[in-house]
């Protein structure tokens, strides 16, 4: 079961070119689910077929501004139009939320490098709360297998396939850090993505135009692109969704790791720290002085990766 | 060629139309050729909007490819129109003077292709509003690239309206008025050497990808560009002398490859430091380099191209150097096109790629262009070529004329 798992969760940017083949069975099989929010322009191709009310919904989504300068108002009505939009393209119904940041929080996240045996749970629950492109095998975690006496992913394997856990090999999972002095945000040419109060760094996928000056500017390659319309199998769509969050996306804009905004906003642990069997995964506010995290970064030995290039990140690794 | 002297504004545009459209079967063919290539490529682009870029050989490893090497090289080009204008306007030299139109069209053509290769770039072209201040949301000064955009659309209105106001004039007869052009070719210069370090300081700026991370970078741009773009200009100079009637003196030639030799030397001076760097002690940021000179765990794809590209390098400065046929017009040929090509391969592929290979999680992958990524990127060179060729056509025709009622 394991290794089906870790099958799934690979990511192999070469399968989904050579697969093309394959695709149309793939699409047969599945139904599509595009982007419901993107501005139709963007989309095009199926004109004919959309209502008038589809359409209007989608011109109106087109010329709607930066999610930062919208008001509370301006906020809810772009979240009924696109649960609107999702429900006229696909028949069902989402929730989508546009839940402010909380007072008095700083999420922070630590990652126990000597209880993690890799088994890629995290990947997994990742890849379905966050509806991630099946298509393209999108992951935002990914698990590096490394040898003992080498504690750097860049020189361990994150394409391993095999049984786990390993003797004497250990794992180092890696995702967006959430960096307080963030590059990518630095980068960004039309401020659609930032760092919000408590600390998540987000992209408002309506206003990336898709650049990928981010994406080159991040030095943990914490930041994923949508080459092609992004596919979720209509039953698996985690219908649970924050408009900063794991709303669907839409081909040409880019995505990244949110700590599951949708989740962590209502109080809740980020499904990948929910997920992990071992424990590694300690998620909480960097402000509340009880919380766990504060307590691993007070007891334990941790470190960051990459340190000296002053992003400052939210993410620390410790060994027990 | 020669019509009676007509007047205003309507006139201009309908003359310029018709000089720039006349020609002979030959041009004629040259021009369906074009437009075949660029109808080519647009229908590829249509496409890449329609599945996104999907169908480029890009991914999130190496995520950016041809477009923006081309687009990194063709800014070198464009900037290239500087080195006729100092000694044009500045040290008053009347040689260069004669030809330093022909150079602001070449940047005029070469602006177009950066500005059209950021766009086939993007994921969601129709969302380039959002970059336009007060309708969107321009995040200057933070982002580099919002600088390149300012630098880039101000250095092709300077490049058009001075040549437009001057030959305005000519083709009623006129001498242009100093005061009014004068403020905005100096303007340009400094403009020149602006869009340059902007476009290095792109790259440059990134701490998370050593390749680039070097304050090296900006001033060999400008040394490969000071370079290549002469040597563009060069070729289109060969071409003009023997396809019009359009007198290009030898002396121009002359100045021309002095121009290019020493921007071209000090180019290579920087290549050999730059390989000193990296291979000197060698440290983990030393991947992408070893990448792209000798390839690693298996990953060569780029290797035969940057030997093939030095080789072309040294050739054509030392064939700029040593010149035993005194500016013969086919001998400069053949040098300027394999400096270049040589300038071409390295500013556009070795520069842009190997910044993402290692990733920064330390994998490594082989980037190859697809077909329509490249069919798109010949639809731009050819779209270029189409607006330099419009330009000087109409341009020359006012000249010759202006020159001859003034004879």
């Amino acid at each position: 079961m394991k290794s089906s798992r870790k099958k799934e969760g690979q990511m192999k940017i070469k399968d989904m070119l050579e697969n093309k083949s394959s695709r149309r069975s793939f699409m047969k099989k599945l139904s599509i689910a595009a982007a419901a929010g993107s501005a139709g322009l963007v989309t095009g191709g199926c004109g004919s077929l959309e209502s008038s009310e589809e359409m209007g919904l989608k011109w109106e989504e087109y010329f709607k501004k930066n999610y930062r300068l919208m008001t509370q108002e301006e906020k809810d009505e772009t979240v009924a139009r696109l649960e609107r939009l999702f429900k006229l393209r696909m028949d069902e119904n989402i929730q989508m939320s546009n839940q402010e940041p909380r007072e008095n929080v700083l999420f922070g996240y630590a990652f126990n490098i000597s209880r993690c045996k890799g088994y890629m749970d995290c990947v997994e629950a990742c890849v379905k709360e966050n509806n991630l492109d099946r298509k393209a095998k999108t992951q935002y975690i990914r698990l590096f297998e490394m040898e003992s006496g080498k504690l750097d992913p860049t020189s361990g394997d994150g394409k391993y396939h095999h049984e786990v856990p390993v003797e004497n090999k250990f794992y180092m999972g890696v995702q967006c850090y959430h960096c307080e002095n963030s590059p990518c945000t630095k980068a960004c040419p039309t401020k659609a993505t930032w760092r919000e109060p408590d600390g998540i760094v987000v992209v408002d996928y309506d206003w990336c135009i898709g650049c990928r000056y981010c994406l080159a500017a991040c030095p943990y390659w914490g930041r994923r692109f949508n080459w092609g319309e992004p596919e979720v199998p209509k039953e698996e769509i985690n219908k649970k969704q924050h408009y900063l969050g794991n709303r669907m996306r839409m081909k040409g804009v880019m995505e990244k790791c949110t700590f599951c905004v949708q989740r962590t906003r209502q109080g809740k642990q980020p499904a990948c720290a929910d997920a992990c069997p071992t424990g590694s995964r300690v998620f909480g506010n960097l402000l509340d002085p009880d919380s766990e995290i504060r307590y691993v970064l007070k007891h334990k030995k941790v470190f960051r990766f990459k340190e000296e290039l002053g992003t400052d990140p939210k993410f620390w690794y410790f060994i027990d | 060629m020669i019509t009676s002297p007509k007047k205003g504004i309507p006139a201009f545009i309908s003359d310029c139309t018709r000089w720039a459209l006349s020609g002979g079967i030959g041009f004629k063919v040259y021009l369906v050729v074009l437009l075949a290539v660029i109808g080519v490529g647009a229908f590829s682009y249509v496409k890449q909007f329609q599945e996104g870029l999907i169908i480029t050989g890009m991914s999130d490893i190496v995520s950016w490819g041809l477009y923006i090497s081309n687009f990194t090289f063709f800014v070198g080009v464009a900037a290239a129109a500087v080195m006729l204008i100092v000694p044009a306007y500045i040290l008053k030299d009347k040689d260069l003077h004669e030809v330093v139109i022909i150079g602001e069209c070449v940047a005029v053509g070469a602006l177009i292709m950066c500005l059209m290769f950021i766009t086939m770039d993007m994921g969601g072209p129709l969302k380039v509003w959002h970059m336009i201040p007060g309708i969107g949301l321009f995040n200057w000064p933070s982002s580099i690239l919002t600088w390149d955009v300012l630098v880039l659309n101000g250095y092709l209105a300077l490049n058009s309206l001075v040549p437009l106001y001057i030959l305005y004039c000519n083709y009623h007869n006129r001498e242009p008025v100093g005061w009014k052009y004068k403020p905005f070719v100096f303007l340009s210069i400094f403009w020149a050497v602006s869009i340059h370090m902007t476009t290095a300081f792109l790259y440059q700026g990134l701490p998370a990808r050593p390749f680039w991370n070097n304050p090296l970078l900006g001033p060999r741009f400008l040394a490969s560009a000071f370079a290549a773009g002469p040597a563009v200009i060069m070729m289109v100079l060969i071409v003009i002398k023997q396809k019009t009637r359009y007198p290009v003196d030898i002396n121009i030639f002359f100045k021309l490859k002095r121009i290019i030799v020493v921007s071209a030397i000090i180019n290579l001076l920087m290549l050999f430091s730059e390989i000193f760097k990296e291979f000197y002690t060698f440290t983990h940021h030393s991947l992408s380099a070893q990448y792209l000179f000798f390839g690693l765990e298996g990953h060569d794809s780029l290797v035969p191209w940057i030997w093939t590209a030095i080789g072309l390098n040294i050739f054509g400065t030392l064939l700029f150097s040593f010149d035993p046929t005194k500016c013969n017009p086919r001998y400069l040929m053949v040098a300027a096109i394999s400096l270049f090509t040589g300038i071409w391969i390295e500013k556009g592929f070795g520069l842009i790629i190997p910044g993402f290979i290692p990733s920064p999680m330390g994998e490594v992958v082989d980037y190859t262009p697809t077909s329509n990524e490249i069919l798109i990127t010949l639809g731009v060179l050819a779209t270029g070529v189409l607006v330099v060729t419009l330009l000087i056509k109409p341009a020359l025709a006012i000249l010759i004329r202006y020159k001859e009622s003034n004879a």
